[in-house]
């Protein structure tokens, strides 16, 4: 009898294929570890259960103990898919560091699934289509730096079918006694913040989902003072999927120094949007749907970065091709926005967004993003003046960096990038005239910023 | 041990109030933006400011000044990046 618990940890995909649609098809193995997607069951848009999860994947292949999953991590290669691509093994191993210095409190494990950026919904897709694989994850990054907690976090409002079919999932898997650590389904307020990681751990420990200063690192001191490893739900997929067929597996696809898969959410100019699941290296014109594609992308969301359709489709989806753009692949945002919208009414709508999301607290972020939405609406509007390109850059400038979060240098990379897309629009309204023709707002953003104390817990 | 050259000045921005009492103290390493708030040299502080950097910290009335060893203070809070 084999229990799911001891299933092989290095079971060949192409003896076991991940889709079961994929069985019969001509071709050598390799093809097969090729094959795309590796997260997203195929076909269904209803929550794949834990016996199919089961029947398909086998049950979390269980190390037996804490760090021996590092090993693999670390050749696979894998980076978080949260938005900053930081190596998932040196996280693993600042927790395990951690655990062993403080012998207080064991360490925390918390499944990032706050998705909090508007224009994003591929950790929701995740969740909802392939709850299991995110919750196998989470297990087996709980075992491999020894963690006693787990705890999975979601968007508050988005999550409202999420939660429910998270919470059967997580019956489903206490049913079957798969899982060696409980698990508690938190929900993250509905804050451009809140899936920040010391917001997050700030908001399971009772408090606001604010940001702390850092450091401590939350790796050293964060949940409860426990050592907490905060991971993106999609990241620990990718974990769940390299503990059953290793880091030669998960290097099939993808790029020599930026392998695997990521999960995408690109939004086309014709306002048809979609999940879907690519190779880093990917070309962008594949994914923009084709080289000739007119107007304005924007990469990576709202702390990411807009380039000309014609230059980003000569690019590819990881960090190498797109550093070069200044940009990087974020959390997998690709938005190509229509030529009937004006970029930069956009750009400082979103900027007014993004100045009411900060949480104030610091004395660079709380001066400067007011004033750089102020200046974009000016530039957004007829005539502005010529000294305000020049004060949203000084401002920029001026708080890059300076913030106990990443969010004004988001928000300045965001800003700048938009003064050189646009910067042929920018020339007519210099002369009174803007090139939109649709009144229609393109870009989401969320209607109501924080009023109170409430609003961020 | 680190030694003392390996520190490096850090502003907690949650904390810091915009008083520039440590701009005054050391303005060859932390000036002033438009602002009031301070912009801090992330270069590990010369053994020459060394005492100047450590007036400044106990200056600040709320501690938000911190000499750290160089391995602590993010590369990006420099200020100055
Ligand atoms: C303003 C801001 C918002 C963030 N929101 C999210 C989020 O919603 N989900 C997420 O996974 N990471 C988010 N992050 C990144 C997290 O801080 C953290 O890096 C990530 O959860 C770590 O997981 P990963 O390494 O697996 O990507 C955000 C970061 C910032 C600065
Ligand atoms: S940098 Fe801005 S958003 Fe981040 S904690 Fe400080 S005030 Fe809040
Ligand atoms: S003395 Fe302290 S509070 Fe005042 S500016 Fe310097 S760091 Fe900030």
């Amino acid at each position: 009898m084999t229990s799911p618990m001891t299933s092989a940890a290095h079971d060949e995909p192409w003896e076991e294929p991940l889709d079961p649609t994929a069985r019969g098809v001509p071709g050598d193995g390799r093809r097969a570890a090729r094959w795309l997607p590796r997260l997203l069951p195929r076909g269904t848009d209803v929550p794949e259960d834990l016996r199919a999860h089961v029947a398909r994947y086998g049950g979390p292949p269980y190390r037996g103990a804490a760090q021996l999953l590092v090993g693999d991590v670390r050749a696979a290669g894998l980076t978080g898919r949260g938005g900053a691509a930081f190596p998932v093994h040196r996280k693993l191993a600042a927790v395990l560091d951690a655990a062993r210095r403080s012998r207080y409190s064991r360490p925390v494990v918390v499944a990032n699934g706050a998705e909090s950026e508007p224009a994003s919904e591929k950790d929701a897709t995740l969740l909802w289509l392939a709850p299991h694989l995110v919750l196998d994850g989470l297990q087996l990054a709980a075992e491999a730096v020894g963690a006693d907690q787990a705890i999975l976090c979601v968007h508050a409002h988005r999550g409202g079918d999420v939660g429910i079919a998270l919470r059967r999932a997580l019956a489903e898997r206490d049913g079957a006694q798969i899982d060696k650590v409980p698990v508690e389904l938190a929900e993250a307020p509905p804050r451009f913040l809140a899936g920040q990681e010391t917001a997050l751990v700030n908001r399971l420990g009772g408090g606001p989902a604010l940001p702390t200063f850092v450091p401590p690192r939350v790796t050293e001191r964060g949940l409860g003072n426990a050592p907490t490893l905060v991971q993106n739900v999609e990241t620990l997929a990718h974990l769940a999927l390299i503990a059953r067929y290793g880091p030669r597996w998960f290097r099939a696809a993808g790029t020599e120094l930026e392998p695997g898969s990521m999960l995408c959410t690109l939004r086309r100019a014709d306002g048809v949007s979609r999940i879907t699941e690519v190779p880093l290296g990917t070309p962008l014109c594949d994914l923009l749907g084709g080289r000739d594609v007119e107007g304005t992308v924007l990469v990576g969301g709202y702390h990411g970065t807009w380039i000309p359709a014609g230059k980003a489709a000569a690019l590819t989806l990881d960090s190498q091709s797109l550093r070069g753009a200044g940009a990087s692949p974020g959390a997998g945002i690709l938005i190509t926005l229509p030529p009937t919208a004006c970029g930069l009414a956009e750009t400082a709508r979103v900027a007014r967004y993004l100045a009411l999301e900060s949480a104030g607290q610091c004395g660079p972020c709380l001066n400067g993003l007011p004033r750089i939405a102020g200046a974009l609406d000016e530039l957004a509007g007829p005539r502005p003046r010529r000294r305000t390109v020049e004060d949203v850059q000084r401002w920029a400038g001026l708080v890059t960096g300076r913030g106990a979060c990443h969010h004004p240098d988001g928000t300045a990379r965001f800003v700048r990038s938009a003064l050189i897309a646009f910067a042929g629009e920018l020339g007519l309204h210099e002369r009174g005239r803007c090139s939109a023709t649709s009144r229609k707002w393109f870009l989401p953003v969320p209607a109501d910023p924080a009023r109170t104390e409430e609003d961020w817990m | 041990m680190s030694e003392p050259t390996a520190n490096r000045l850090l502003v907690n921005p949650i904390e810091c109030s915009g008083h520039g009492a440590c701009a005054e103290l050391l303005p060859e390493m932390i000036t002033t933006d438009e602002w009031g708030y301070p912009m801090v040299d992330g270069r590990p502080v010369p053994p020459a400011l060394e005492r100047d950097a450590r007036r400044a910290v106990s200056a600040c009335p709320v501690l938000a000044l911190r000499l750290v060893p160089a391995e602590v203070a993010p590369e990006a809070r420099t200020g100055r990046a």
